[in-house]
């Protein structure tokens, strides 16, 4: 049995106090609750497709538009947060946990003012998000020019 | 007079004279409930935003405390307060309004037990006839200023804490009352290497360990001479950790131990691991426990306010977390064995 008291050791150590993460189950809710808001964007745009003159090239904005519009409405109503504390990745991955993240932050920063509050602060979780996109799209869209190029 | 190495025995009467406690929605509903003098069922409070919200929960807990008596701001002498941000605004705002000389402290989540040691310390030498000390949290303003926006999804782990959302306040002075203050340690600072802030019970362990083994050495006093050991914001984490720590050094509390943080809360509230911040540790000494020893239910406890005195910045720069614990000891002067 190793002295929880060795000070140098104490982070290690300490790992048996802790509460253990079954990983296993968090997959499971990420992978349900991920699937989930999947398959309500594949209802969404089934629906467009059925009703409107959107075409399959087109669907996909307004598609993404609503389930953004859902999910800033359920963060604003308090139940994002929520979901994302059981679901983990599954509620973060997808377009939604982008939308909470932009409104999550609005919200908090309302108090400080229009523009020093809420527009200097909209992107403050989000734009790392869209940093990474935007790099490694440039990144991916160079090598694939390159392979383009290289196989003629 | 100090007594060992970093205790004070007070060589005056000084007393507990009054208390005043405010809570949020959530603790209001645990098994402490109570015991507040006033909740709300919103955590706005009425206000317009939450620091607003905190303001007036701190506004709120020194009214009730100085009502009691029947005392008005310009009976005081002093006021020592502190809260979770930036600057100790929210203390240098109340501040403000009541008008009465004015040391903001900051120790985080030890900062109850830190004023009310200095307070005590004030009254004892006669530089103060009365002080009062306050100190808050918010769990949405600590929200903001050490994590994400409040409605943000991200998942937190089972070791986190949950920020108490609350405000106590105590005037210490020289009238008489059932809670005697008698002894105070100062803590030195710890830090073991953890550099996780959603783990802060195992950062603090160490702390609230060096600050009960010297207040026991310095005093001569065993675990059993008290009727308890509250600890301030440990969670459920730290708790059995500290108890190892102590065991391992020859000092068995786990008879009269107890945590604030698990003490507000009971099981099935979403928590986490259990409450913390600066207003733990002061509703729970200043409602229940103070009225456990006006009762004379409890005789003499000690109450180890744990703090992790840490900023987001030097979180992300991977700097581990230094951590505090001060303790003092009341005693009830009700009946006598």
């Amino acid at each position: 049995m190793e002295s929880i008291n060795d000070q140098k050791n104490y982070k290690k150590n300490i790992k048996a106090y802790h509460p253990k993460t079954n990983y296993f189950i968090n997959c499971l809710k990420a992978f349900l609750v991920g699937g989930f808001i999947c398959f309500l964007g594949q209802c969404i745009e089934s629906f467009y497709l059925a009703v409107t003159n959107f075409n399959e090239k087109t669907v996909g904005n307004p598609t993404v538009a609503t389930l953004i519009l859902i999910s800033s409405l359920l963060t604003g109503f308090g139940v994002y947060d929520k979901i994302g504390q059981f679901a983990g990745a599954g509620s973060l991955i997808p377009v939604t946990g982008f939308a909470n993240s932009i409104t999550s932050a609005a919200l908090e920063h309302k108090s400080e003012g229009i523009v020093l509050g809420i527009a200097t602060n909209l992107f403050k979780l989000a734009g790392a998000v869209i940093v990474f996109g935007v790099v490694s799209a440039a990144v991916f869209g160079i090598i694939r020019l390159t392979i383009n190029n290289l196989l003629g | 007079m100090k007594i060992g190495k970093q205790s004070w025995r007070f060589s005056n009467d000084v007393y507990l004279t009054s208390t005043g406690t405010t809570s949020g929605p959530l603790e209001a509903k645990g098994p402490l409930g109570t015991n507040f003098d006033k909740t709300y069922a919103n955590l706005h409070c009425g206000e317009k935003n939450w620091e607003a919200a905190e303001r007036k929960l701190m506004r709120d807990a020194i009214d009730i405390c100085l009502k009691n008596v029947n005392k008005k701001p310009e009976d005081i002498d002093f006021f020592m307060a502190g809260d979770l941000l930036n600057q100790v605004v929210t203390s240098n705002i109340i501040a403000s309004e009541h008008q009465i000389p004015h040391l903001g402290m900051f120790g985080a989540c030890s900062t109850s037990m830190q004023t009310l040691a200095l307070a005590s310390q004030f009254v004892d030498s006669g530089f103060a006839d009365s002080v009062v000390t306050a100190v808050s949290s918010h769990n949405a303003t600590a929200e903001r200023q050490f994590r994400y926006p409040t409605e943000y999804g991200g998942p937190k782990p089972k070791t986190a804490t949950f920020t108490v959302t609350g405000a106590g306040a105590s005037m210490v002075s020289r009238e008489p009352s059932k809670i005697k203050i008698t002894e105070a340690t100062i803590g030195r600072v710890m830090d073991w290497g953890i550099n996780d802030a959603n783990d802060m019970g195992s950062a603090m362990a160490p702390a609230a360990a060096d600050t009960i083994e010297t207040h026991l050495a310095d005093t001569g006093r065993q675990p059993e001479d008290y009727d308890m050991i509250a600890t301030g914001d440990l969670s459920s984490v730290g708790s059995p950790i500290l108890r190892e720590l102590l065991w391992e050094r020859g000092i068995d509390i786990n008879g009269v131990h107890q945590d604030c943080g698990l003490m507000l809360f009971s099981p099935d509230q979403p928590v986490f691991a259990g409450g913390s911040g600066a207003a733990c540790s002061a509703i729970v000494t200043y409602s229940y426990i103070a009225n456990q020893l006006r009762e004379g239910k409890l005789r003499r406890v000690l109450i180890v306010a744990t703090g992790a005195l840490h900023n987001p910045t030097i979180i992300y720069q991977k700097q581990s977390i230094p951590c505090i614990a001060h303790g003092v000891v009341l005693e009830s002067t009700v009946g006598g064995e």
